[in-house]
């Protein structure tokens, strides 16, 4: 009788979590949509296109670079199954110049520039192929620029990763929860049979904060508005010259590298 | 119509249990999949599509293929089409059903698959490939019966099935079309990104196809009392060599562009599939008996009196078959994703558990076929054709 009674209320209870949840949703509607799971606070940063400046000579040593991705992989329970894991999934990692720009190279360039580590994440394109080929819109180009994904209407059909020409996009070939060593409370984690990849941030930004990365860079990664001509992402690239990540094929990327006259693609330092 | 398929003779009965027993496999090694992931694959960050989309993207073209029957029947009065036709419509049905499975247990989130009919997106192929695809499995279902119907009460069909029949024609022409689409619209995925993309699915589409169709059509020959014609599946086989050789043609050139523009991604994919990159040389012998098997199979289609002794023929359509299925299926899907946009070669090849989903869906589209085929051939037999 006992159990009956208790089943009752946990049945009760669950309805009615159901019957909130529903409303909210119903009320969002478009706004919802934009703003995925966040709904951008009084100080929220806001741009016209959010893009980033990447300066790797302030990268001084690897504890520099694995200081910002520890950062973002923490905050975003992003799950670690080694490096070497067919399953590996990543928001921003580092690749060598002759990879992460192939065809920049050839036989004469430096060998210190070609393998130079350049951080790559995803490059929130204004032109974006994912979003072009996504059947659900589960990934989707928010007004101010930012490429977001909807973790809970992906069907996991990986066109996106097909799409995008810059490898950004990881996929949960199993369950990642097993993978976060410390889980964030933060940030929801996702579950086995979706894609995910960099959001650039946007809960922080709902609450007046600078991207996880740019935060922890030291000046190596300017988060700004390239849409405003006095943001320091366009003085940066007004000043220096930047290169981005097969700008041919038409995708329009929101990530510009910094490449030092030095010809060692910013080891000024070095 | 579907009560004939409930009698048969105790070899069509283990043929069904055999299949059912294969499916049921199947199921179970997707049970594993569901509850794991599709980590239990051979799939990686790298090579994000695998075996599952190559047998949909190669059985799209099987079921495409039943235009060259209905075009010479209906549109040219080729009258020798008439006894094999419904055996073309029937293996289309049985081919996009199996399409349909192999999207499906390649997706992650498989039971948010509705999500595609919730939020169309027509700038998405795959919304237009799904269209397509339920388009064409349904014109198929209600031409294929309508026409076997009246046919068993020897009149002749509905005058409203005729323009369905006539919209088939297109419309077989865009599963193809759109299902090349998802691929050479790509931008980095130097493999897929060329414009003769459509044309080579449609014409190896027109070489495969016909090609099963034929070896079933020998099969029901000897296994029932109804004959598809000999003529019929000579002209066909024709068919088979004109498809199959612009099929070698188009991809030479593929092979044209690429290397005499010497542009680097251009030639990267088909050097890995060819000769192997940076050492990696997965797929080599696999694209090598792909194109021995379509020099083998145009050289014994080519001469008349080859083509003639069904022999020789059904050894010469295994050898197209064979061949297309490598090419378009893991040539073409893996090698799209070789190099990765990194420049850096991962290489694929299917696990166990995928090969028993293949398997298992595979065995469903049999059994499908060999229903309908079951019910075709009844009918067949009862008005003694």
């Amino acid at each position: 009788m006992s159990m009956e009674r208790r089943n009752f209320l946990k049945l009760a209870g669950i309805s009615a979590l159901l019957g909130i949840g529903g409303a909210s949703v119903a009320g969002l509607g478009r706004k919802g949509a934009e703003a995925s799971q966040m709904e951008p606070g009084p100080n929220a940063l806001t741009a016209k296109r959010w893009g980033f400046v990447v300066d790797m000579s302030k990268f001084r040593t690897q504890a520099d670079i694995d200081r910002v991705v520890h950062a973002c992989h923490s905050i975003h329970n992003v799950p670690d199954f080694g490096k070497d894991s067919p399953h590996e999934v990543k928001w921003i990692w580092t690749d060598a110049y002759e990879h992460v720009f192939p065809g920049n190279e050839d036989e004469y360039t430096p060998h210190t520039l070609k393998e130079m580590p350049f951080l790559v994440f995803c490059n929130h394109c204004a032109k974006p192929a994912c979003v072009r080929v996504c059947p659900t819109k589960a990934t989707f180009k928010r007004k101010d620029g930012i490429v977001m994904m909807d973790m809970h209407r992906c069907i996991g059909c990986r066109f996106c990763m097909a799409a995008c020409p810059f490898g950004a996009r990881s996929f949960n070939f199993r369950d990642p929860r097993p993978g976060i060593r410390e889980p964030s409370p933060e940030f929801p984690t996702r579950t086995k049979g979706v894609v995910e990849k960099c959001t650039a941030c946007y809960e922080r930004l709902a609450v007046g904060k600078m991207p996880a990365c740019a935060e922890q860079s030291n000046g190596g990664i300017v988060f700004g508005d390239l849409e405003d001509p006095h943001s320091e992402v366009r003085k940066l690239i007004a000043s220096h010259y930047t290169i981005r990540r097969k700008p041919e094929l038409g995708t329009m990327p929101s990530i510009y590298y910094i490449i030092r006259s030095n010809g060692t693609g910013g080891a000024e330092h070095a | 119509m579907l009560e004939k398929a409930l009698s048969g003779s105790k070899r069509y009965w283990t043929w069904i249990v055999f299949l059912l027993a294969l499916a049921g496999v199947g199921t179970i090694a997707y049970l594993y999949q569901f509850t794991h992931g599709l980590g239990i694959t051979g799939l990686s960050r790298d090579v994000t599509w695998g075996f599952y989309i190559a047998q949909f993207t190669y059985l799209v073209g099987v079921a495409a293929s039943a235009v060259m029957l209905v075009i010479p029947y209906y549109l040219h009065h080729y009258k020798k089409f008439g006894r094999i036709l419904i055996l073309g419509e029937f293996l289309a049905i049985a081919a996009v059903i199996m399409c349909i499975l192999f999207i499906f247990v390649d997706l992650g989130q498989p039971m948010r698959v509705m999500n595609v009919m919730l939020y169309p997106t027509p700038n998405s192929i795959m919304f237009w490939d799904m269209v397509v695809l339920l388009g064409y499995l349904t014109l198929n279902l209600v031409i294929g019966w309508t026409t076997l119907g009246a046919e068993r009460k020897e009149v002749p069909p509905p005058a409203w099935v005729k323009p369905l029949i006539y919209l088939s024609i297109p419309w077989a022409a865009s599963i193809h079309t759109v299902t090349a689409f998802l691929y050479a619209g790509l931008p980095g995925r130097h493999l897929w990104l060329t414009a003769i993309m459509a044309a080579r699915f449609l014409s190896s589409a027109f070489a495969a196809g016909p090609a099963l169709l034929i070896l079933l059509a020998l099969i029901v020959r000897k296994v029932s009392k109804f004959d598809p014609g000999t003529e019929a599946i000579q002209s066909l086989a024709k068919i088979v060599t004109y498809a199959m050789i612009i099929n070698v043609f188009f991809f030479l050139l593929e092979v044209f562009t690429a290397f005499y523009s010497n542009i680097p991604g251009h030639m990267a994919p088909l050097k890995y599939l060819f000769v192997g990159l940076e050492g990696h040389t997965k797929l080599v012998p696999w694209m090598w008996a792909a194109a021995i098997l379509a020099f083998v199979g145009i050289g014994l289609l080519l001469f008349p009196h080859l083509r003639r002794n069904e022999g020789i023929l059904a050894i010469a359509l295994v050898a197209v078959f064979l061949s297309t299925w490598i090419d378009k299926g893991m040539g073409l899907v893996v090698g799209g994703f070789i190099p990765n946009p990194f420049e850096r070669v991962v290489e694929y090849a299917p696990t166990a558990p995928e090969l028993l989903i293949t398997m298992g869906v595979y065995a469903v589209g049999f059994l499908v076929l060999t229903v309908l085929y079951k019910v075709a051939v009844s009918v067949k037999e009862e008005i003694g054709v």
